[in-house]
């Protein structure tokens, strides 16, 4: 059989859930013969690449460049999977959204609230990818194949929705597979 | 004592005349999802996630305030049902900021709970994202508007259980939030008697214990209750 084309990806999240991928320990293994991890925070691989078969997409969709990347992944990728909280739901990267558009948001965040000896806003739009005025789930930009809620997910959910899919089974969609928080 | 006999779900159930189609249902056993009931308390009907199909209604009735009849047919699990309980909520997600990996009652949360079990893997609305405060002037405990969904059972539970009335709400539509008294901040009512007992009818995080962190504030709802019935029947131990 031929190896999966995996990748995975992190948009505007912490990279728990990456950390959480990790935590499958051995049955990473097991996994590694399976697949070939095409592209992935944990690999030096620069360009998306085409003819992904399963996308894991952590991170919500919170500028410019991340929802670049997430239109990107949809051309390239046969199956997306929201990959975590802030993907499924904004989550924690959303928090921002409630203290109004961007440049408020960078106004509270830098000069007022938290602004230290030299109040400055990033405003290298060469360097910083410029934000969104809203942060945005993963499925309000692209179509999503699959959701996988959790903060981070579990290891064992998430190797529970790598095995149905690469058994190219629909995931089981009970309630503990797919609580948030 | 007058008895109904009705079918709820193809099973025949028995149930006191007068009783709600919810009692009935949970006495035979069958479970209807609920947010705002709270057993000790009033009916508010606000929640909308028991609603059920009643053969010879043309609308969806809420159990929770549907009475039991001679002959009724209920049904509580179909498709339209599961979709529109999906869909109050998704609502309910999108309306507040309910950001379960941060929230004090993470795990022990009745809105989050519920939208595992009825399938809720995503929202599929627009986040409102509204801009919510947080009333942390009362010594004890702390009102989080962003993880309210009012349900009114703080509502209910002071003024019935406690009889203090110090929560209403205020407000219409999206901008509907709980206050203390008159809009004080909830530190300054002259009517809380700080018992707590709100903060235990909460289902989210929206009332808690001033100094929980994440995931800390555990609830004992089903003191409210027992307390009831304690007092109803005179019975004082277990």
């Amino acid at each position: 059989m031929d190896r999966v084309k995996l990748a995975t990806v992190w948009l505007g999240g912490c990279s728990g859930c990456h950390m959480s991928f990790l935590d499958m320990d051995e049955w990473l293994i097991d996994l590694a013969p399976r697949i070939d991890l095409v592209y992935s925070p944990l690999a030096d691989v620069k360009e998306y690449p085409d003819g992904v078969d399963v996308a894991l997409v952590e991170g919500a969709v919170a500028n410019e460049e991340n929802r670049h990347m997430a239109k990107v992944i949809r051309r390239r990728s046969k199956v997306v999977v929201s990959f975590g909280d802030c993907a499924v739901s904004g989550n924690v990267t959303a928090m921002r959204n409630p203290l109004g558009k961007s440049l408020e948001v960078l106004r509270t965040s830098y000069l007022l609230e938290s602004a230290g000896t030299n109040p400055r806003l990033p405003d290298d739009r060469e360097i910083v990818p410029v934000l969104l005025d809203k942060v945005l789930p993963l499925h309000a930009v692209i179509p999503v194949d699959h959701h996988l809620p959790g903060c981070p997910p579990p290891a064992a959910r998430i190797r529970a929705i790598v095995e149905d899919l690469l058994a190219a089974r629909t995931p089981i969609r009970t309630a503990d597979q797919i609580r948030f928080g | 004592m007058a008895v109904v006999t009705l079918t709820i779900d193809d099973k025949p159930v028995s149930a006191r005349a007068g009783d709600s189609v919810l009692a009935a249902a949970r006495e035979a056993g069958i479970r209807i999802p609920t947010l705002c009931h709270l057993d000790g308390v009033s009916e508010a009907a606000a929640c909308r996630l028991c609603l059920v199909q009643v053969e010879g209604r043309g609308r969806l009735q809420a159990a929770c305030v549907t009475e039991t009849a001679e002959g009724m047919i209920v049904r509580t699990q179909t498709d339209t049902l599961r979709e529109y309980r999906r869909m109050i909520l998704e609502l309910l997600f999108t309306e507040g900021n309910h950001v379960c990996a941060v929230c004090v009652a993470n795990g022990n949360c009745e809105l989050q709970s519920l939208a595992a079990e009825l399938g809720m893997d995503h929202v599929r609305y627009p986040y409102l994202n509204p801009a919510r405060p947080v009333d942390v002037t009362h010594k004890q405990y702390a009102i989080d508007h962003n993880r309210c969904i009012l349900c009114t059972r703080c509502v209910r539970t002071c003024d019935e259980i406690e009889g203090a009335h110090t929560w209403d709400v205020a407000g219409r539509g999206t901008l509907s939030h709980i206050v203390a008294d008159m809009g004080q901040p909830w530190g300054e009512s002259v009517t809380c008697t700080s018992c707590g007992k709100c903060v235990q009818a909460c289902p989210t995080g929206a009332l808690f214990r001033q100094g929980s962190t994440v995931a800390e504030m555990t609830k004992d709802r089903e003191k409210l209750g027992d307390l009831v019935t304690a007092r109803r029947d005179k019975k004082w131990t277990v």
